[in-house]
């Protein structure tokens, strides 16, 4: 490699690292993003001068993905977020595992190392983009999100690892042994295709209130692959930039964990959601509904607001109407927040993003922790299409399933008011104790109708 | 292939999580789909793979090529989209 390409590799790089950094903070974000692209630029320019090169393919590959990357970017709606992350951590895992297969195809006598490095980026890589469709598809309801769960199912995956682990020695082997291993191109072809089939075996066990915690786990895989591929083609920058997408997938993969009080391997491997049913103590008390007239009245006399967004928001496209009805009750006086759970939704940040598109100031998103200790002082705490982040079992039911889960504890509020369809328990399953607490309201119906009745009365007044 | 890599690729492992601790969730998605965006850096495998290799390998890497694009494309696209949404009160 020449002197100025590897210069030209460190720039990228301490661009990444800038450009990552910055985008940890709402002001610098943006430029963040910039910087970072910026940096993939030079890395691309790099590699392309650098000569030696047949352009033909080259250039059909970039013009063809950067159109299809343009377009989808530009016309995604952004209650299709997560389908959109998912898909682009898939086409990013799957370019790598390409990169491993070629690369395998393209040395003759690879050394044990190289060896190594290409069945991982083809297996790491493969489970990305195998993993993200399946993903997907959850998430958009192609299939059903519920978990798929079937008797032997973790002595299949070992299996499947197990032969995949063995069949990847066998390549690698080939390269330390004189005269190389027989079968071994077979043996490779094993490993591409376990690869893709561990990936489904991973994701379709888990179930749709996870999904924000797979997909920040498949945009870490899809980082490692990357780096992989950096081990596999000797090269510094795919090491470096692929390490730090691992890692930041690793660390919102623990946020999200958290934020549910459960481990990692829980989540993958618990099935959550399929056997709880039975779980839990019943809750006591009557269900008392409210029509958005009356709940008009209550709205009007409020001083402090919160309101407590779900998945059931995004399903509904309820955010605009959202954003009115707090416009509203900032005109009449009151204090509103919008307090968002990390796991609400179905990717990180699910919430925050549908909100931002209804220009809601970034001032109102507060955090569970920012309004429970004063949650006494709340006059209303809206939920809309929230289930399991607001259930209060989570701090007064040992036998619950989502016991010693953080919640937002909108049962201490003076009133709460529930938006939702009818009284089916949210996607874990689990019954909800505060649909019938004392100061709890239902307000049935479709929420974006609720709603826009409600900003139809602080209109007439 | 070089050993040495694998020290480079331990030290960025601690970079990256020490890099990003304390990151507010109102920038989950964008974090997510940003840092995704880099791990579209896999092209210039694959442009090496489209314009250097034979008959398979060119196949293999011009889709590779294709499909790291539209993660490069599409995440920092989507992503400045996203952030562009990210309004203060002040500001309106």
């Amino acid at each position: 490699m020449e002197a100025w390409q590897t210069l030209a590799y460190i720039i990228a790089s301490i661009l990444f690292i800038t450009g990552l950094k910055m985008l940890g903070r709402a002001q610098t974000a943006k430029r963040g993003n910039g910087i970072s692209a910026i940096g993939m630029l030079i890395a691309v320019v790099a590699t392309l001068v650098a000569g030696g090169l047949d352009y033909t393919w080259i250039l059909v590959g970039l013009v063809v993905g950067a159109a299809v990357g343009a377009l989808a970017a530009r016309r995604v709606q952004m209650t299709e977020m997560p389908e959109m992350v998912a898909l682009l951590n898939g086409s990013g895992g799957l370019a790598s595992m390409l990169v491993g297969w070629a690369e395998y195809v393209r040395a003759d006598g690879v050394v044990t190392f190289s060896a190594i490095a290409i069945v991982l980026t083809v297996l790491i890589g493969g489970v990305a983009a195998s993993g993200s469709v399946i993903a997907f598809a959850k998430l958009s309801g192609r299939i059903d999100g519920k978990p798929f769960l079937f008797r032997g199912q973790k002595t299949l995956n070992a299996a499947i690892l197990a032969i995949v682990v063995l069949a990847g020695a066998l390549v690698a082997l080939d390269a330390a042994l004189p005269g190389g291993v027989p079968a071994v191109a077979l043996a490779f072809a094993v490993v591409l295709m376990l690869a893709l089939v561990l990936g489904v075996l991973a994701v379709i066990p888990i179930g749709g209130a996870d999904m924000p915690i797979v997909v920040s786990l498949l945009n870490s895989y899809s980082g490692v692959a990357a780096a992989m591929a950096g081990f596999v083609i000797d090269n510094n920058v795919l090491v470096v930039a692929g390490s730090l997408v691992g890692a930041s997938g690793l660390i919102l993969t623990n946020i999200m964990c958290k934020a549910m009080n459960r481990s990692l391997a829980n989540v993958l491997f618990g099935g959550f959601g399929a056997t709880v049913s039975t779980a839990g103590a019943a809750a006591q008390g009557e269900v008392k509904s409210l029509s958005p007239d009356d709940a008009y009245f209550i709205l009007e006399a409020a001083n402090s607001v919160v309101f407590v967004p779900g998945y059931g928001m995004a399903v509904a496209q309820a955010q605009h109407v959202v954003k009115e009805l707090a416009d509203q009750l900032v005109k009449n006086g009151a204090e509103v927040r919008h307090a968002i759970h990390p796991v609400a939704g179905r990717m990180p940040g699910h919430m925050n993003v549908l909100l931002a598109e209804a220009n809601v100031p970034y001032e109102q998103l507060v955090e569970p922790g920012d309004v429970n200790p004063a949650m006494e002082t709340v006059d209303v705490a809206i939920v809309i299409g929230a289930n399991d982040v607001v259930n209060p079992a989570a701090k007064e039911d040992p036998s619950s399933p989502l016991w010693g889960m953080p919640i937002i504890e909108v049962d201490r509020a003076r009133t709460c008011f529930v938006l939702k369809r009818s009284m089916n328990p949210g996607f874990s399953g689990v019954d909800n104790a505060l649909f019938l607490k004392d100061n709890t309201r239902m307000i049935f119906g479709d929420a974006k109708a609720t709603l826009t009745a409600m900003v139809a009365s602080f209109k007439e007044s | 292939m070089n050993p040495l890599l694998l020290f480079v690729f331990v030290l960025a492992i601690y970079l990256g999580l020490e890099l990003i601790t304390k990151v507010p969730s109102q920038l989950h998605t964008p974090l997510m789909s940003g840092s995704n965006a880099i791990s579209g850096i896999t092209v210039v495998g694959a442009i090496i793979a489209a314009g250097e290799g034979g008959v398979l390998a060119t196949v293999l890497g011009t889709i590779a090529v294709a499909a790291a694009t539209i993660n490069v494309i599409g995440g920092y696209l989507v992503t400045n989209r996203m952030l562009g949404m990210f309004k203060s009160g002040k500001d309106a």
